[in-house]
C-alpha cells in the first residue's frame, strides 16, 4: 500500500499540513515576544552610548524602557533635507528595512566608507539632561545620537555615535554589531579604545564657531595619538588592524558629511533656539 | 546493558558522534568560541535531535520508502525552525550571536543520522533515549570545547572574567588562535587522542 502513488501523495500533503501548522503556529505566537526584544536591543545599545547604562550589567526589560523613555527622545530626520520628520510613526520605522527597501533608500556610489544604501529617514536619538516628564516636558537636550554604518575588514561595522549639543564634540562611539577578527579588528569593542573617543573633535577646535569648519577631521590613525589636548581630532589605531580602523574613519566621515547627517547637522545649528521649540510641538517624544 | 540505557549512554563516550563519527564538526568550529552560545547550541541539538527522532519514529510504518528522507527532512526543518523562534523570543542576543548556525542544524549530519539510522528501526521510546543520547555526545564535545576556547581566548567564562587579560591591565596575554577556527579543531582533535588512548577500541585500522 506504501508504494501507491495516491499514499504517497496524500502522505506528504498530510506531513506538509501539520508541519507547516507548528511552524506558523510558533512564528505567530511568538511574534510579539520577539518585536519586544528587537526594540529592547535598541534601546539597550543607545543607553550603553548615551553611558546611562555600563556594558554587561544586566536591567530588567521594564528598567531599560523605563530609563529610555525618560531620558531618551527619538526623531525621525529626512536625510536630504536636514528636516525633522514628525509625519511618520516612529514605532512601526525600521531603519534596517527602510534601507534595503528601494522606495525608502537610495543607492550610493562607491564610497571608501563602504555605505551601499542610505535611507532617505534616519532615526536619531536626544539624550536629556534631567530625566523628563511624562507629558514630555522637562526636556533639555545634552547630547545627540547618531546611527553609523560602514565596511571593516570582515564585515560591515554597525553602532552610534554619541555627539555633545554642538556636533563638535563625541562623547562616545560604540559598534552593537560586526565580525571583525577577534583580539584586532574585534578590539573596536574594547573598553581602554573606547575610553579614548570621549572629547575629541569632529570638525574644528573647540568651541570654534560652524562657519569655519572644513569636513570631518576626526579620524582614527596609525600608532598612538596621544591625549584629547595634544591630538583632538585623532583616535589611536587598532594594532594589526589597518582596515578596521581605516574602516571607523570613512565610516564616520560619510555619516557626518553631506551624504550622510551633514544636512541634518547644519539645519540643526543654524536653526538651535527655535529648534526645539519646533520639536516639542512635533509631538512624538518617544 | 539494556537497550534505553545503551541508546542514551552509548554516544556519550562509545559512540560519539563528533568524536567517533566525525559529524557535525562545522557548527562546532562555528559557535564555540563562548561557553554561553556552545550550551546553548548544544541545548538546541539535543531538542531538535530527541524531537526529530521521536517524531520519525511514531510514523516510522506508514512512511512512504521512496519518500522517507525528503519526509525526515521536512520534520528536522520546522523543528528547526520552531526553535530559532523560540531562542529569538527568549533569549534574544544569544540568538544574535548563533545566527545562521541554528538554521544550520537542519544540515548537521548528526540529526540526519540518528533519524535514518536510527529512529527508523527502533521503537519511540529507544529514539528518544538515542536523541538525547546523541544529542549530548554532541553538547558534551562542544562544550568541553567551548570551555578551552573562551578560557584560553579571552580569559573569561560565560562573560566572567577568570584570567584578566593584558588589555585590560591585567596579565594573561589570549591566546589569539583559540578564538579563530582552527583552534576547534586542534582541541576536537586532542579530545578524539584522548579518547582513542582509553578506548583503543575506537582506534580505525589504516
Amino acid at each position: 500500500m506504501q508504494s501507491k502513488v495516491g499514499y504517497i501523495i496524500g502522505f506528504s500533503v498530510a506531513i506538509c499540513l501539520v508541519c507547516s501548522v507548528i511552524v506558523s503556529g510558533s512564528a505567530v505566537g511568538l511574534k510579539e515576544r520577539q518585536e519586544t526584544n528587537k526594540v529592547l536591543d535598541r534601546q539597550k545599545k543607545v543607553l550603553m552610548v548615551a553611558g546611562l547604562m555600563e556594558e554587561g550589567v544586566k536591567l530588567a526589560p521594564a528598567d531599560v524602557d523605563a530609563l529610555f523613555n525618560s531620558r531618551i527622545r527619538s526623531i525621525l530626520v529626512d536625510l536630504k533635507s536636514g528636516e525633522v520628520d514628525t509625519t511618520t510613526d516612529l514605532s512601526t520605522f525600521d531603519q534596517a528595512k527602510a534601507t534595503k527597501d528601494p522606495e525608502q533608500s537610495e543607492a550610493m556610489e562607491k564610497n571608501r566608507a563602504g555605505v551601499g544604501r542610505v535611507p532617505h529617514k534616519a532615526l536619531v536619538y536626544q539624550l536629556s539632561k534631567e530625566a523628563m516628564k511624562e507629558d514630555g516636558t522637562g526636556f533639555e537636550l545634552e547630547a545627540w545620537i547618531l546611527p553609523v554604518s560602514g565596511r571593516g575588514l570582515w564585515s560591515t561595522l554597525y553602532g552610534y555615535i554619541s555627539l555633545a549639543t554642538d556636533f563638535n564634540e563625541i562623547r562616545g562611539l560604540i559598534f552593537y554589531q560586526h565580525a571583525e577578527t577577534p583580539g584586532l579588528g574585534g578590539e573596536v569593542d574594547n573598553k581602554l579604545w573606547k575610553a579614548k573617543w570621549p572629547g575629541r573633535l569632529v570638525f574644528g577646535p573647540k568651541g570654534s564657531e560652524p562657519t569655519s569648519w572644513d569636513g570631518v577631521k576626526v579620524a582614527v590613525i596609525k600608532g598612538q595619538a596621544g591625549t584629547v589636548e595634544e591630538a583632538p581630532h585623532n583616535v589611536d589605531g587598532l594594532s594589526g588592524a589597518t582596515i578596521t580602523s581605516n574602516g571607523v574613519t570613512y565610516l564616520l566621515r560619510f555619516w557626518l558629511s553631506e551624504n550622510g547627517f551633514g544636512p541634518f547637522i547644519k539645519n540643526s545649528l543654524s536653526s538651535q533656539g527655535t529648534e526645539t521649540a519646533a520639536l516639542q510641538a512635533g509631538g512624538d517624544v518617544r | 546493558m539494556s537497550q534505553s540505557k545503551q541508546a542514551l549512554l552509548d554516544p556519550l563516550f562509545d559512540n560519539n558522534p563528533i568524536a567517533l563519527q566525525v559529524l557535525g564538526i562545522c557548527s562546532a568550529l562555528a559557535v564555540t568560541t563562548k561557553m554561553e552560545t556552545s550550551c546553548v547550541m548544544a541545548l538546541a541539538v539535543v531538542a531538535v535531535l530527541t524531537l526529530s527522532n521521536l517524531s520519525v519514529s511514531l510514523i516510522r510504518n506508514y512512511i512512504p520508502p521512496s519518500i522517507r528522507i525528503i519526509v525526515q527532512l521536512t520534520i528536522i526543518a520546522s523543528l528547526v525552525i520552531v526553535t530559532d523562534q523560540i531562542l529569538k523570543a527568549f533569549v534574544y542576543e544569544i540568538s544574535k550571536q548563533l545566527s545562521v548556525f541554528v538554521g544550520l542544524i537542519i544540515t548537521n549530519c548528526i540529526v540526519m543520522g540518528r533519524a535514518e539510522a536510527y529512529a527508523m528501526q527502533n521503537s519511540p521510546g529507544h529514539s528518544l533515549l538515542d536523541g538525547v543520547g546523541n544529542g549530548l555526545g554532541y553538547g558534551l564535545v562542544i562544550i568541553i570545547v567551548g570551555f578551552f576556547r573562551e578560557l584560553l581566548g579571552s580569559g573569561t567564562l560565560f562573560g566572567v572574567e577568570i584570567l584578566a587579560p593584558v588589555t585590560t591591565g591585567g596579565w594573561y596575554q589570549p591566546n589569539g588562535l583559540m578564538v579563530l577556527a582552527p583552534a576547534a579543531f586542534f582541541l576536537i582533535g586532542g579530545f578524539i587522542w584522548i579518547l582513542r588512548t582509553y578506548k583503543p577500541e575506537q582506534v580505525t585500522e589504516d
